[in-house]
């Protein structure tokens, strides 16, 4: 087990490094170049351009470049944002926390909704809750983010007045930590993105346990006699467990990523609505750390769901 | 799309007689076969195979109720710009301001007075479009890759196959947003860059597909009797692919048209005065106290073509794919 876990981190090495070329390389292709932003400035001349292009080490070859921003990358050094004059690694850092809560609390919530949906509607196929849960289903899984948020925002901010729609607290309360203000600050954009996985990952519980219930030490255990209950909650629940985790490490990081209309509807100061301002403004150092984050997130989920299928099912062996 | 189980990629069986009729011929004049009485066999089983699938089509209520409601929503954006709106409806009223629905306006009016109504099925038009056009970029990239990897195998499979890995590694929709961001957003660029980034899915399935498919007999038979590379390819392999891809692809629509609407959300989309229905409720974001119709509409047309959509790619794997879950 150790030595995969070795390999694996040792495979993903080259390929985050792979991404970030191909990133940066997309980056160099602007037109206009990494100064495009200030080409249209009357109050740049020519020569503050050139000044510019060479203080930011702009008239090296873009492979140099590329070294350089990688070998400060990994010691730590990601840059300063041009936009917002600050450290990229601060910017980032604030930004994690917030959106790794609204994620969490979005995954855990939907899983809540999902998982007694998806059992009992597995438990009692072709039922009218089966018929009704699938349904919701494909609406969850239809219905676009942005939509429902606006709808989320109309209705229970415009209309009812019942939950404020922006931001992770109350402007006035900036100093100070209100828990029941941040509460409510929370609960739109967590329903909202919760609703839309929701209905997914009952689809996956349901056809992941109907699935099980088929297989054949299903049968044996009725066969010996179990009561049904028992075969039901405890043999089966077990082994449909195990597709569910390799959901959860395909959404978990994608939510990071997917969280950008989300943020940007509710205003929640993420890395997702960090990454829409940075693109922008052409902020690169700012895009290419949150595109390394995320990937490298991605990388470390799925294999933290490889070592929680071995954990949950022992015929599974990596060497 | 979530049900590929990653490490079994591409876990999709095909079990579809051979479906091109002149190989067919081809292979039994080869095989000495008399024709007349394998003919009319084959020709059964061939028509049974769609004329079964169609018949569990029809029986999937939801497929059959979301394939009505897409084609009035298309009929409706195809005609309708046409003959719905009068000109003073469409172009810029005398009244410029928020008029909520009536029987003037079914849908109320934008800021500048324009029927949201004709809006709609404007915008649908581009929203649909690109949708379509996006899925055939993503699938013919798909199935070239799946289909090369599946078909030769050995290092050219491992090559393929480690540039899909690759290709998923990449936050998709940060990716999106680079890609329109810094290459513009006209129509084909739109569709290049969500085609080109939704391709990897259907590449894993074909592979898979190809990889089961070729050791079948009717394969080995075609080779037997000197039927070239790419026309195994092509008319004996591929069409027996069909099925799970046909589903793929309808699903990917659906994911097409999410992912336009998107990007014309974030202001990446197609620009003004165009409009696809993304863009519409963009612009409707800073009036959704005073004009909630215009957040309403939209949205509502995006929800029910993606789920129309997603219905009948659920009657699809049931009609096409017995074997595939979800």
């Amino acid at each position: 087990m150790g030595r995969y876990v070795t390999r694996q981190v040792i495979q993903a090495i080259p390929l985050l490094i792979g991404m970030s070329f191909v990133v940066f390389m997309v980056l160099q292709s602007v037109p206009g170049g990494p100064l495009a932003l200030y080409e249209n400035k009357p109050n740049l001349s020519e020569a503050d351009l050139a000044r510019l292009a060479e203080r930011y080490g702009l008239n090296t070859p873009v492979p140099v470049r590329y070294w350089n921003w990688l070998s400060s990358f990994v010691t730590g050094d990601w840059g300063f944002s041009k936009s917002s004059y600050r450290y990229v690694v601060d910017m980032v850092g604030e930004r994690l926390a917030n959106t790794a809560l609204l994620m969490g609390l979005a995954f855990l919530v939907s899983l809540v909704i999902a998982l007694p949906i998806g059992i009992i509607a597995a438990r009692k196929q072709y039922s009218w809750f089966d018929y009704l849960t699938t349904s919701f289903s494909f609406v969850g899984l239809s219905i676009p983010i942005f939509w429902s948020g606006l709808l989320a925002i109309i209705f229970f901010g415009t209309w009812l007045r019942w939950l404020p729609t922006t931001g992770t607290h109350t402007a006035t309360l900036d100093e100070t930590f209100d828990l029941w203000d941040r509460v409510r600050h929370v609960i739109l954009p967590t329903m909202v993105l919760a609703l839309n996985s929701a209905g997914q990952y009952t689809r996956y519980i349901r056809s992941g346990m109907l699935e099980v219930l088929e297989q054949d030490y299903i049968r044996t255990a009725r066969g010996k006699g179990l009561n049904e209950r028992l075969v039901f909650w405890r043999h089966a629940l077990k082994n449909a467990s195990i597709p569910l985790v390799t959901l959860a490490a395909i959404e978990l990081p994608s939510l990071f990523g997917g969280a950008i209309i989300t943020e940007q509807i509710f205003s929640w100061p993420g890395m997702g609505q960090l990454f829409w301002q940075a693109a922008q403004r052409s902020d690169y150092p700012v895009l290419m750390a949150l595109i390394m984050i995320t990937a490298a997130l991605t990388i470390f989920f799925n294999l933290l769901a490889d070592l929680i299928y071995a954990t949950l099912d022992p015929r599974i062996r990596y060497k | 799309m979530m049900n590929q189980a990653k490490d079994d990629p591409g876990s999709s069986t095909v079990t579809a007689p051979l479906s091109n009729r002149s190989d067919q011929a081809e292979v039994r004049r080869a095989l000495g076969v008399k024709s007349s009485s394998t003919d009319g066999e084959i020709n059964r089983e061939i028509r049974s195979l769609w004329s079964d699938a169609w018949r569990r089509f029809r029986r999937h209520k939801a497929a059959m109720i979301g394939s009505l409601t897409l084609f009035f929503i298309i009929l409706a954006c195809a005609i309708g710009p046409a003959i719905a709106p009068s000109p003073d409806k469409t172009g810029l009223a005398e009244h410029l301001e928020y008029l909520p629905p009536s029987f003037d306006y079914l849908f109320g009016t934008d800021e500048l007075g324009r029927d949201e109504l004709s809006r709609i099925l404007n915008g649908g038009r581009i929203s649909i479009l690109i949708g379509f056009l996006s899925v055939i970029v993503s699938i013919s990239i798909g199935t070239a890759v799946g289909s090369l990897a599946g078909y030769f195998g050995g290092w050219l499979d491992n090559v393929l196959m480690r540039l899909t890995d690759f290709a998923l590694a990449f936050p998709r929709l940060f990716l999106l947003i680079l890609l329109v961001s810094v290459y513009g957003n006209q129509f084909w660029i739109i569709v290049l860059v969500v085609g080109g980034l939704s391709w990897m899915s259907t590449a894993r399935l074909v592979r898979g597909s190809f990889l089961s498919l070729k050791e079948k007999e009717f394969v080995e038979a075609a080779r037997a009797v000197g039927v070239r590379t790419r026309r195994i390819m092509l008319r004996h392999i591929l069409p027996n692919a069909l099925g799970p891809l046909i589903v793929t692809a309808t699903l990917g629509m659906a994911g097409g048209i999410i992912s336009e609407s998107s990007l014309s959300f974030l202001g990446l989309g197609i620009q003004p005065p165009a409009a696809s229905w993304g863009k519409m409720l963009q612009d409707s974001q800073g009036a959704t106290s005073t004009a909630p119709w215009l957040a309403i509409f939209p949205g509502l047309m995006i929800f029910l073509t993606v789920l129309s959509i997603n219905f009948i790619g659920d009657g699809l794997r049931d009609a096409l794919d017995p074997r595939g879950k979800l």
